[in-house]
């Protein structure tokens, strides 16, 4: 016999289903208090599933600092590189990491510019998920150098030796690149955050929360003339972002196509690349976003609308993706090079074949169930979904990055690459690495942006602004 | 002139509380018809023509992201023409030493690094944060509220026509949930 118990004290979340940006009834006061509260509650009230996964996350993350310590202690042979194939999983994760962070940007940048209200409530979250990925994608060309206590011999430096790099290379161009991207979207993320710290600030009971908050919101005060400021500021950097994105992968892309190698030197790869990048992103924010908003109840302000579009916009991606890999076999075909024709028919049948096909699989096959409505609607399976495509994006970075080096040109200088446990550990730890702080963040910042989610309730209704004296809420559900 | 005590204590300004944008943005407008003008509005959300009702005219952010925009892409492509031409010329394959279309992706990252870099730096400087103090902290509701879920309307004591008592009836009228002085 069921007994009155706490859960059913607790209010129901209800998700308003695939229409609505937030669940009806909302106001300033009541937006505040649930996203604020993720945060404010105490320790006790953290739910249990939030701790197993940092757990989780922590002990993956320790790969990282083994297999980290174990390279900086040997050298890059601890890893299953090989002359031909220089590049192994750290060009491989280093470019599937970037690609996750720019789902986020276009969250936020793109997606503001467009002037799509359904952004809103997931652009903080997708923000931080850029920022971390970002860094675990910076770790690895560092990590990759062979000696790599000089990285700053990238950069353009007066130095004894009067020595500066190369700018006709993509690799250097790829330095700037990942270095712009990165301190923008971090600025681009403290500047959203600003006008929520302040209100964090407001909101905190412990001196210590009020003290924190306060020096990160920098006395934000909410003046008129201050908004002003910073909402053009805010739209210049989203246009800003917005080319920058789409620079960054494409100079990613660039590393590869400007070389001469088959299976690389090709200019499909730029658009591609970003639309994979996009793809991969999108599917690492449902991975995120899934288990957050049930995690902290945040249902009802993460809605099916904002899966559905994501859903939607997967489907969108993944064409385009596909499209490319139509193009690759075409032009290889087309072209009558027998290096490129070879290419493509050593992916398909070579001895990475399986990896090939099961990319095909995985980003191609599969994902085409998510034109059915209630499959892209049904979370399980979104999810489900989800990480397929986080496992094909990876696998297409693998078959570019492997099978081109493997077997290139003149039979006698072919290869295998086969990982090492200490590639394994490198990019399982980074994963780790990456978990660790986007479970961290849920928690400790505002993982929802307030301000512009009372933004959406004035545009919703006008007059929805108090918290005594609320305007008869809906029944949820209604 | 350096601050004294004098200064430090004393009105900075009358405040009042609305319960909607809606009446903050006409009281801005009311209070600007009347004459006042050195006011300003605090809303926990931007809110459409505000700025302007408090009398904000000149928005230089725009201008300043230009301007170091276009320095960053100078100095993006000089600083690689620089290195490339002048300081260390390096024949590979027999390409100019200036072959610029090398040096576009460079020179785009460094236009948008310096324009983010500056639209952040400038709308903080302009706003005159970080600012560890503001006498609007001092009203208790302000505190609890502005960044939550109430609309403020401030009418400095520097204003010309400021009178504690006069601007205090002047804003009773205008429907605010409560007025308050604000002090220093």
């Amino acid at each position: 016999m069921p007994s009155l118990n706490t859960e059913e004290l607790e209010p129901r979340v209800i998700d308003p289903g695939p229409d609505k940006i937030i669940a009806p009834g909302y106001n300033n006061t009541t937006v505040t208090d649930k996203i604020a509260n993720v945060v404010l509650n105490p320790i006790e009230t953290t739910p249990k599933q939030w701790w197993i996964s940092l757990l989780l996350a922590f002990i993956a993350m320790q790969g990282l600092l083994a297999g980290a310590t174990w390279l900086f202690y040997k050298g890059v042979g601890v890893w299953g590189i090989v002359i031909p194939v220089a590049w192994g999983f750290a060009i491989v994760n280093f470019v599937w990491w970037i690609g996750i962070g720019h789902a986020g940007t276009l969250i936020s940048a793109i997606l503001l510019l467009l002037k799509q209200d359904w952004r809103t409530s997931i652009n903080r979250f997708s923000e931080a998920m850029t920022l971390f990925a970002v860094a675990q994608a910076g770790m690895f060309p560092i990590l990759h150098l062979g000696r790599p206590w000089l990285p700053y011999w990238l950069l353009p430096y007066p130095n004894s030796m009067w020595l500066w790099p190369n700018p006709r290379s993509p690799l250097i161009w790829d330095v700037f690149a990942v270095s712009t991207y990165l301190t923008v979207s971090l600025i681009f993320w403290f500047i959203g955050l600003v006008p929520d710290l302040a209100t964090m600030r407001d909101r905190a009971r412990k001196e210590w929360q009020k003290l924190t908050f306060g020096a990160l919101a920098m006395g934000w005060r909410g003046s008129a003339k201050h908004w002003a400021r910073y909402q053009m500021a805010y739209l210049l950097l989203g246009g800003l972002a917005t080319p920058l994105v789409v620079s960054v992968h494409t100079v990613v892309s660039f590393d590869f196509a400007i070389s001469l190698l088959p299976g690389w030197h090709t200019t499909i790869f730029p658009p591609y690349f970003v639309a994979g990048a996009i793809y991969s992103g999108f599917a690492m924010v449902v991975t995120l976003a899934i288990p957050a908003r049930k995690w902290f109840h945040l249902e009802d302000i993460i809605t099916m609308r904002h899966l559905d579009c994501m859903g939607k916009l997967m489907i969108g991606t993944g064409l385009i993706v596909a499209y490319g890999y139509m193009m690759e076999a075409f032009m290889s075909w087309y072209s009558g090079n027998p290096h490129e024709m070879f290419m493509y028919y050593n992916r398909a049948t070579g001895p990475y074949a399986f990896f090939f096909w099961m990319l095909i699989l995985c980003n191609i096959a599969i994902p085409q169930w998510l034109w059915v409505t209630r499959i892209r609607q049904n979370i399980t399976m979104l999810f489900i979904i989800s990480l397929v495509v986080n496992v094909g994006m990876w696998l297409e970075r693998f078959i570019i990055v492997i099978t081109s080096l493997a077997r290139d040109f003149v039979p006698s200088s072919w290869g295998m690459y086969y990982p090492t446990q200490w590639d394994w550990a490198v990019y399982v730890g980074t994963l780790g690495f990456f978990l660790v702080l986007m479970i961290l963040f849920v928690r400790t910042l505002p993982s929802i942006s307030i301000f512009e989610v009372r933004e959406v309730l004035h545009h919703l209704a006008p007059n929805i602004s108090d918290g005594d004296n609320p305007v008869p809420a809906p029944v949820h559900g209604d | 002139m350096s601050e004294t005590f004098a200064d430090r204590h004393g009105t900075y300004g009358v405040m009042a509380q609305f319960q909607t944008p809606e009446q903050l943005l006409a009281a801005a407008n009311r209070a600007y018809a009347a004459g006042y003008r050195n006011m300003d509005a605090y809303t926990p959300l931007p809110i459409d023509g505000l700025a302007e009702a408090v009398g904000f005219r000149r928005n230089w952010v725009a201008p300043i992201v230009l301007f170091f925009g276009l320095c960053g892409a100078a100095g993006g492509f000089g600083l690689l023409w620089w290195i490339s031409v002048i300081a260390y010329p390096h024949n590979v394959a027999g390409r100019p030493f200036n072959s610029w279309p090398a040096y576009i992706p460079i020179t785009f990252e460094c236009t948008v690094l310096l324009a983010a870099l500056s639209a952040v730096i400038g709308m903080l400087a302009l706003n005159k944060l970080p600012q560890p103090y503001h006498p609007v902290f001092n009203v208790d509701s302000f505190c609890k509220r502005a960044s939550i879920d109430r609309f403020f309307l401030c009418i400095e004591a520097s204003d010309p026509k400021f009178d504690v008592t006069r601007t205090k009836a002047f804003l009773e009228q205008l429907n605010p949930e409560e007025v308050a002085e604000v002090e220093k």
